[in-house]
């Protein structure tokens, strides 16, 4: 080879890694356009709300004066609403994923209901929120309640979950479920003993990302008529007299997070606003919090298994 | 029977000093038709007759008529494709599994003379009967302990020290019990391939199966472990009947006391294994033996 080839071929690949620079410049920008706009939110939210994080801000109910105004029925209210939705979406969704995967057939209904499934999955909530309106709180009798909140959010997060527990269920190879059934194990022993098990970490990552949404939901939660102001706390579901748990708590009226932080950025004093960045601020750790407990969860139930 | 006409059997007396010294009274002549019991003939454990299988519309196996001979290790070999896995997975009804899979013909057990491919026995009861080891190594993401109790597990055995015994002996029997025995709760993957594989062999012996199926149990192994597991199958033809598939003709050679080459969905050849690979009377089993064609 000449030295002139030998020069030209360097301008060709100098054109070529042209395109890899610039790709490199526009995708680094795209990335830090959504983190800085996260950061500033979250950064901007926990200055204006920082003074009002104080304890007290966790223990008081809501009040006509800011300064003494907390977070209390708001947390507690989405703590228990959360609760109800793991509890109902979980149990469900799992159940259905497992169903679909393991033991249905594969045939046009099978390919509807699947077809169906995802489509839920974008549904937006407040036709959820409409739908429960009219089933739970009306026709099931439900009430403006803890219940009617936690099922109407295990409904949104439903389709999440069984999509995440197919897929958690599809990445378990072909050749484990035949060791299992050579053995002379029934469908069932493989999903209780194999299936479920071992696509443990992809559910509980479904279940976390569909309550990180569903932590946030205000459309919904409030077209069932949460309320906005409330000033007492619901029973606790656990207490010192036999038998020890109660459910009048699902009954309560109640109020969430976002619905809180909702209220205060609608009036018009400035120390409102700031209690409503606090609260704000309070929910984003909730979710990121959430997120890092199942980062935790699947890394270790993933540690021992290798595929 | 349509298959008689393409095989060839062959019980040439040759290999005396692996071949059993058993009696063949015992094979009440089942399957027998084309191989001519002689006083070298053990009794025959299973019988594959008129077995033809299709996936879909496609005909993958054609009438295929086999003894299985009892504590003897039988190779199919033959190209890929030739259908020797999917006979070898249809001895425990794995195509059960998979919708689409078509199959006629029977699978006599003996000496009981189940027919294994009868649609009102359990698939279950026959995979309970006869153990299967895969080709890639394939223990679950359990402990080492709970890999081999499985079996026993599903049976419902919830003694803990029978199941220990069990679990040692099975382990024992796999050659593994020196290396995972001070282990036992430690994860299957942990182990080293070979080891990996000789534990799934232990998961079959936990349950004392009466057949073994393994589906190129090496072929995803280092030179190594592969003599580990050969040297394994050669202990085991002492207490299980096995059907080994395999692509490696060399290891068909080291291991069996009976060889079938297949083609294209056909039994072509049947016989000892010297026999086979020494003096094979077909022309197609000689090509391919000799490597002048696969």
């Amino acid at each position: 080879m000449t030295s002139a080839d030998s020069a030209g071929l360097a301008r060709i690949i100098r054109r070529n890694k042209r395109g890899d620079l610039i790709f490199a410049i526009a995708g680094f920008l795209a990335l830090m356009i959504g983190v800085l706009t996260f950061l500033a939110l979250f950064l901007q939210m926990a200055y204006a709300g920082w003074e009002r994080l104080t304890p007290d801000f966790f223990m008081n109910f809501p009040s006509r004066r800011a300064s003494q105004a907390g977070i209390l029925t708001a947390w507690v209210g989405s703590l228990l609403v959360m609760l109800v939705t793991a509890v109902s979406a979980v149990p469900l969704g799992v159940a259905a994923g497992v169903y679909l995967e393991e033991y249905a057939s594969k045939n046009l209904v099978t390919d509807i209901i699947e077809i169906n499934v995802t489509n839920l999955a974008g549904v937006p909530s407040i036709v959820y929120g409409l739908l429960a309106l009219g089933v739970f709180v009306y026709a099931f009798g439900f009430g403006q309640s803890i219940l009617s909140a936690g099922l109407t959010l295990g409904l949104l997060i439903l389709p999440v979950v069984i999509v995440a527990t197919r897929e958690a269920i599809r990445s378990i190879p072909q050749y484990i479920r035949e060791g299992a059934y050579a053995l002379g194990a029934t469908r069932w022993q493989v999903t209780r003993d194999h299936i479920v098990p071992y696509s443990m970490p992809g559910i509980l990552t479904g279940v976390i990302i569909g309550m990180s949404r569903a932590i946030g939901e205000t459309a919904p939660i409030i077209t069932i008529g949460a309320l906005t102001f409330i000033a007492f706390l619901p029973e606790a579901p656990i207490g010192p007299d036999f038998p020890w748990v109660n459910f009048e708590w699902l009954k309560s009226g109640f109020t969430v997070l976002p619905i809180q932080m909702f209220n205060w950025t609608s009036r018009p004093e400035e120390a409102f606003q700031q209690n409503a960045a606090a609260a704000g601020f309070i929910l984003v750790l909730m979710t990121l919090a959430m997120n890092a407990v199942s980062i935790w969860i699947r890394y270790h139930l993933r540690k021992d298994i290798k595929w | 029977m349509v298959g008689s006409t393409t095989i060839r059997m062959s019980e040439q007396p040759a290999d005396q000093a692996r071949g059993p010294a058993r009696s063949s009274s015992a094979t009440g002549g089942l399957a027998t038709r084309d191989a001519r019991p002689d006083s070298n003939t053990p009794p025959v454990k299973a019988a594959v007759e008129n077995f033809s299988f299709y996936y879909g519309e496609f005909k993958a196996l054609k009438s295929i008529n086999l003894p299985v001979y009892e504590k003897q290790v039988t190779a199919l070999i033959g190209p890929s494709g030739c259908g020797k896995s999917t006979l070898l997975r249809a001895c425990n009804r794995m195509h059960d599994l998979y919708p689409g899979n078509r199959y006629d013909g029977t699978i006599r057990l003996l000496p009981d003379n189940t027919n294994l491919l009868d649609p009102g026995v359990d698939p279950i009861e026959v995979r309970m009967r006869i153990g299967m080891v895969f080709q890639k190594p394939n223990p679950f993401p359990k402990s080492i302990y709970e890999n081999v109790a499985y079996g026993l597990r599903i049976r419902g055995e919830k003694n803990r020290s029978v199941l220990d015994d069990r679990v040692e002996q099975a382990l024992k029997g796999a050659a593994l019990w020196t290396e995972v025995a001070h282990r036992l709760n430690e994860p299957a993957f942990a182990l080293s391939g070979g080891q990996q594989q000789r534990l799934c062999i232990a998961r079959c012996l936990a349950t004392e199966p009466e057949v073994l199926l393994f589906d190129e149990p090496t072929s995803a192994l280092d030179p190594i472990a592969t003599a580990s597991i050969e040297e394994l199958i050669d202990q085991l033809r002492e207490r299980v009947t096995i059907l080994i598939v395999t692509h490696n003709m060399q290891q068909a050679a080291r291991v069996s006391d009976y060889t079938a080459y297949m083609y294209l969905g056909e039994l072509i050849e049947f016989g000892r294994t010297r026999q086979i690979f020494v003096n094979p009377t077909r022309r197609e089993t000689e090509d391919y033996i000799t490597g002048r064609f696969g």
